[in-house]
């Protein structure tokens, strides 16, 4: 008789608790554009690093110093741009869900998140200022997907997959170290747009 | 029907009550302001429902004070805690 009260009663249980632990103003869109970003600026540093090459014969990477500090504008850039984006659309969809934005769920999530990243940052910098620039595709990916892997208990759990994937393409990359640039496209190009579009159809607008 | 029914715990009868529960139960504390925007009720009614919470001990009470300001969280007791987890058992129970 009272069935339907207490199937309620449970949906609302589920809910709350997922409303209350977890970040879910993620968007799907924010995913999509910062994909877009990197995938553009993979390209801008292809053109970079192979410029003046023709395409046949034994091609070159030109790593002079010249170049580094191009390529480090080129990832601050992008970065900035896909962390823009992100916030841009994820503000838009916390408003829009009539949800809080800054609160303990984003706290909690932004914090877990960062503390991998920031290590394989500072990581990476200190490779990159030794000379070792090879390690860089691969590490970034990795510390990137333990980072996702880290923060996706304080958010949707998709977060988890996409973050081994990455852990898993940063592995190869490692093996196939030449092909850094193709991999982290893959990584933080295409993986973002496939993970974006997917979270928007399920939890989109 | 009637022994189902013995292990539904009366102090979760309320929605707001339930709602109290289930955030506390995924978090180690919560605050007042969290609550009242979590579950969309007035100060009045949340305050009454923790209160009857708290009285029965299965919620604990902390207030402080955050930039001067009080802030009040709570947290789920050990009894409260299994109390939830028994009334969602017999919830499920019911519904089989």
């Amino acid at each position: 008789m009272d069935q339907q009260k207490y199937l309620d009663d449970l949906k609302d249980i589920k809910d709350i608790m997922n409303r209350s632990s977890r970040f879910i103003s993620l968007s799907g869109l924010s995913g999509v554009a910062a994909g877009i970003c990197a995938l553009v600026g993979a390209y801008v540093a292809y053109r970079t690093v192979y410029a003046g090459q023709d395409y046949l014969g034994y091609r070159q990477a030109d790593l002079s110093s010249g170049n580094l500090t191009t390529l480090l504008l080129i990832a601050i850039l992008t970065i900035s741009l896909a962390a823009g984006f992100g916030i841009f659309f994820t503000t838009h969809k916390a408003k829009k869900d009539n949800q809080k934005l800054w609160d303990m769920q984003t706290k909690r999530l932004l914090l877990n998140l960062l503390i991998p990243l920031v290590t394989g940052g500072v990581l990476c910098l200190m490779l990159l200022l030794k000379g070792y620039i090879g390690f860089l595709a691969p590490l970034t990916l990795i510390f990137y997907g333990l980072a996702l892997v880290n923060a996706s208990k304080y958010t949707f759990s998709e977060l988890r997959s996409l973050g081994i994937l990455e852990v898993i393409l940063g592995l190869l990359a490692m093996h196939y170290i030449g092909y850094g640039l193709l991999f982290w496209s893959v990584g933080f190009g295409l993986l973002h747009i496939i993970y974006g579009i997917i979270m928007q159809v399920r939890y989109g607008s | 029907m009637i022994d189902k029914l013995k292990d539904l715990n009366k102090a979760f009868e309320n929605k707001v009550r339930l709602g109290i529960m289930s955030a506390l139960l995924v978090n180690d504390f919560v605050d007042f302001n969290s609550l009242k925007h979590l579950l969309h009720v007035t100060d009045g009614n949340l305050a009454s429902h923790l209160k009857a919470l708290e009285k029965v001990g299965y919620i604990t009470v902390k207030k402080e004070f955050l930039n001067r300001k009080p802030n009040t969280k709570y947290a789920v007791t050990k009894t409260g805690r299994n109390a939830f987890i028994k009334h969602i058992k017999a919830i499920e129970q019911l519904l089989k």
